[in-house]
């Protein structure tokens, strides 16, 4: 929380000098061969995340290293790389924080399955109070009460 | 009734129990948050060889350094651009321990301007053994830099041994940094 805090501050305070740091390290926006290479371009960065701004995806974040992130993933793609392997070394460099759909295993078991679990037991909790519900008689109707 | 007394009490208890596994759930979110840190990603690259790299020097425009002819002995590799508030924060850390000369620090210049670059170690003081410049930001992706400042500690078999993101402060240096620096000097 500090840390983002001082980030955002850090952010404002360095805006005008980045801006034109930016600005002048920035190449000129990605252009596209043709429209299945942009398609496939624009799937990719939508599932991988930006390291800087945790909670946006390469595809939504302005944030310098997303940029140059962004150029990586295009040239690897140009020099004939498959989603499996552009993600894949991409986590080499990030970790597996860089998917947005980490990869099943037994440190994921939970992510990926909790959820279900959760689910499941309400279900089962559901069906207990509605089965033992059932078999109660339904109470008397009270008519003695005056309003 | 026709429930027996036994699954009566059974339903009597349920909403403690889900009240109780809520609040575990929430004790363990604000337990796991305590740690400031929390957004640094751990990085795969420690115990791994440092990539391979061909930057320019920033005080001798020209002349190339490569992650081989680093080797040899170790170095602390400290990302820095004179854009970045936190590293001028860290500023006195670095240079206190670059006094030692205990490890070769060596200063990574990450999208930076060269003048701006020479201007801030002309004001700040330069503690740097060598400082390397990336201006495109291209040789930081293999390092998996993703601000600044980071700083990387490699030994002398060129292997990545310990990272830190955020600046540095006298009690990183004295509880993270000097001990894996020992450790290296080990024989």
């Amino acid at each position: 929380m500090i840390r983002a805090l001082l980030l955002a501050l850090a952010l404002c305070l360095a805006w005008p000098p980045a801006a034109r740091a930016q600005a002048a390290v920035d190449p000129a926006p990605l252009t596209f061969e043709n429209a299945a290479e942009e398609t496939r371009f624009r799937s990719l960065i939508l599932e991988l995340r930006c390291v800087m701004c945790q909670n946006q995806s390469l595809a939504d974040s302005n944030a310098q290293i997303a940029h140059d992130l962004r150029r990586e993933v295009l040239a690897l793609m140009r020099r004939g790389q498959s989603d499996a392997q552009i993600r894949e070394h991409l986590v080499a460099r990030y970790g597996e924080f860089v998917l947005y759909r980490p990869r099943v295993g037994p440190a994921t078991w939970l992510l990926w399955f909790g959820p279900l679990v959760v689910l499941g037991a309400g279900g089962v909790v559901i069906w207990r109070i509605v089965a033992a519900r059932r078999r109660e008689p339904l109470p008397p109707i009270d008519d003695s009460q005056e309003w | 009734m026709s429930t027996s007394p036994t699954r009566r009490s059974h339903g009597r208890w349920l909403p403690l129990a889900v009240f109780a596994a809520i609040a575990v759930l929430l004790a363990a979110g604000v337990w796991l948050s305590r740690n400031p840190h929390r957004d640094a990603l751990p990085s795969p690259l420690i115990g791994k060889p440092a990539p391979d790299f061909r930057l320019p020097v920033l005080h001798e425009p020209g002349r190339m350094v490569t992650a081989a002819e680093l080797r040899g002995e170790p170095y602390l590799l400290n990302v820095w651009g004179s854009w970045c508030p936190g590293c001028r924060e860290e500023h006195a850390v670095i240079s206190e321990f670059a006094k030692t000369k205990r490890v070769r620090v060596i200063g990574y210049n990450w999208k930076d301007e060269h003048s701006d670059a020479l201007r801030w170690l002309e004001q700040f003081g330069n503690p740097y053994w060598l400082v390397l410049v990336d201006y495109e930001g291209h040789a930081a992706i293999d390092w998996g830099i993703y601000g600044a400042p980071e700083t990387f500690l490699v030994d002398g078999n060129g292997t990545i041994v310990w990272k830190y993101v955020g600046p540095m402060t006298p009690e990183v240096l004295r509880t993270q940094l000097l001990p894996q620096v020992e450790r290296l000097e080990a024989p």
